[in-house]
């Protein structure tokens, strides 16, 4: 089973790794806002999939990466992919800063609150918060992004950066499904009275699920802002966290796979879709309305965890 | 010594009171039964034990160490576990995970180790996971380790609560109605198994309406009637007790 799933995970990888080759520039351009996508609603999927906590103001966090890098790179001129840690710190703080208090409502209270920090981090930035965001223009002349002495420009050479890191995404999140901390989410998930009285300390786990997941989309904002090498407040409207959170519920929350389909789905299929751009948006909401009405676990279902209890049994004793 | 003292306990909703005044200590390694009719507060004041609600007046001291001003989370990895009268699992997770959110409180990888599963978050995982499955041997549901817990009969859901309960090594067990919803086959084989929980070593607390059950298993029984106490003792001395008698079956007109 588990080995069936490996053969599937390369062989896709493969096959998206050759992609480039057979693809012109704008496809490749289409496959790389694909995968910033699919790194998004991974992110975001660690706080609305596993935990269950309804964020719609992920754009906030993906924003704050974004001009973290712009600022810091235009204005003291350090590599912007140096900027990566950093972006991923301020995103995470600033979760951390907005969510401590708004992280006990429950359900659609706190879907409401976080509609509320993104649209007031949108706001700020347009009306140019400390005099550094540039206003509704936004920032320009961010570096392109250096790597062992190459500067990465082309659609192609982008392809490989985000994908790369999706790809890192993917096997340090699968890792981290299967760990106490991925556990402790799902547990908050499915009941949060009983986890706090199965001795988990679920306000603790909200919150760090909200700074992980905030964290990842800033370092996905950093590589964003290098690769547009500009950007404004309009990239980061609350139409991006209704994208992304999209993306989970279709794709299927709590599922790595389905975020990248559904990745792929949301954003790649528009743009195959382009010649009828006037029925996109009705074929693309009657699509949501079938899905929720016939597979609401999304198009690839979570999946129960496997665990290897061979021999556990017999240790026991001896261990 | 007791293990667990209830100090002048006194819990308000609004203007009713559901617990007043409530003292009663429980004893290390005993098994202590708290009865009264419904509504009497027996499940309020097991959320005041486990910090789910907190008492308006009164202490709760546990072994020596006060923790009524304390979140759940403290008080469970201090050694106080629970189950719940409705039953709260994690119905769409395996069994076997159930019983690991138990083991989570004694475990300690944090973000950065879960994400690059370090050979200690390793060794960590796979002992919680032995330890789990020891537990479900304990309890007897070993086989169904790997099923959702949504899947189990009704009986087997109150087993894996107490499981889970028993995973994160509690010095005392708080079950609440351990045998509702259990048939009679079911209820023998669990006063079985509290009184194997009790030889691991777990003080046990315990609320229960099948009488039979708790006179055969409790060798103390404290009697709650509208947020009061209104007796304490060994079950003979409850059979016989005035009040109780007169909390569950009402007073005679012409007595």
């Amino acid at each position: 089973m588990i080995d069936r799933r490996r053969v599937v995970y390369i062989g896709v990888s493969a096959i998206v790794a050759l992609l480039p080759l057979f693809l012109n520039a704008y496809w490749v351009d289409v496959l790389n806002s694909i995968g910033i996508y699919a790194i998004l609603a991974l992110s975001l999927n660690l706080i609305v999939g596993h935990a269950g906590l309804f964020n719609l103001g992920h754009a906030a966090f993906y924003a704050i990466g974004a001009y973290t890098a712009a600022i810091i790179n235009t204005k003291f001129g350090i590599p912007v992919l140096w900027l990566i840690p950093l972006c991923a710190f301020a995103a995470g703080m600033f979760a951390l800063i907005v969510a401590r208090p708004i992280i006990h409502l429950r359900g659609d209270y706190l879907c409401i609150v976080t509609i509320g920090v993104g649209e007031i981090v949108r706001i700020a930035l347009i009306n140019n918060v400390f005099g550094i965001t540039g206003g509704a223009n936004g920032i320009f002349g961010i570096d392109r992004p250096t790597l062992f002495g190459l500067t990465i420009r082309s659609p192609y050479q982008f392809f490989y950066l985000i994908w790369a890191f999706a790809a890192a995404t993917v096997l340090l999140f699968h890792l981290l499904e299967y760990s106490r901390f991925g556990r402790a989410l799902n547990y908050l998930r499915e009941d949060e009275v009983a986890a706090e009285g199965s001795g988990i300390n679920t306000s603790h786990y909200k919150l760090a699920c909200f700074v992980v997941g905030a964290a990842w989309a800033g370092m996905v904002g950093n590589i964003y802002a290098a690769k547009m090498t500009i950007i404004s407040p309009e990239s980061f409207s609350f139409w991006e966290s209704v994208l992304m959170f999209v993306i989970v519920i279709l794709g299927g929350s709590g599922s790595i796979p389905g975020m990248l389909l559904g990745a792929f789905l949301v954003v790649g299929l528009p743009e195959v879709f382009r010649e009828f751009a006037n029925a996109r948006m009705l074929v693309f909401g009657a699509a949501m309305v079938a899905m929720m009405i016939f597979r609401t676990q999304g198009i690839l279902p979570h999946r129960p965890r496997t665990y290897d209890l061979r021999g556990l049994g017999d240790e026991e004793g001896r261990a | 010594m007791s293990l667990l003292a209830v100090k002048r306990l006194t819990k308000n909703f609004g203007g009713l009171t559901a617990v007043s005044n409530v003292s009663f200590e429980v004893e290390s390694g005993a098994i202590v039964g708290l009865i009264g009719p419904n509504g009497a507060g027996k499940t309020t004041v097991f959320n005041l034990i486990t910090g789910i609600y907190k008492a308006d007046q009164g202490e709760i001291v546990f072994n020596q160490q006060p923790i009524s001003r304390l979140a759940t989370h403290r008080i469970i990895a201090l050694g106080v576990a629970r189950t719940f009268q409705t039953i709260r699992l994690f119905q769409n997770l395996s069994v076997l995970e159930n019983v690991l959110s138990g083991r989570h409180c004694r475990m300690k990888s944090g973000v950065l180790s879960s994400l690059l599963h370090t050979p200690r978050q390793r060794r960590e995982e796979r002992a919680a996971v032995a330890t789990a499955l020891g537990e479900l041997e304990f309890i007897g549901l070993r086989e169904q380790a790997i099923q959702l817990a949504k899947n189990l009969s009704y009986g087997n859901q109150r087993l894996l609560e107490i499981a889970r309960a028993l995973a994160t090594e509690p010095r005392l067990l708080i079950l609440d109605e351990p045998a509702g919803g259990m048939n009679e086959q079911e209820t023998i084989n669990l006063v079985s198994l509290i009184e194997k929980i009790r030889n691991r070593g777990v003080t046990v607390l315990l609320i229960e309406h099948d009488m039979s059950l708790v006179m055969r298993v409790c060798e103390n029984i404290v009697v709650l009637e509208y947020g009061s106490k209104i007796a304490e003792g060994r079950p003979d001395e409850i059979k016989r007790d005035r009040r109780v008698i007169e909390a569950y079956l009402g007073t005679e007109e012409d007595e």
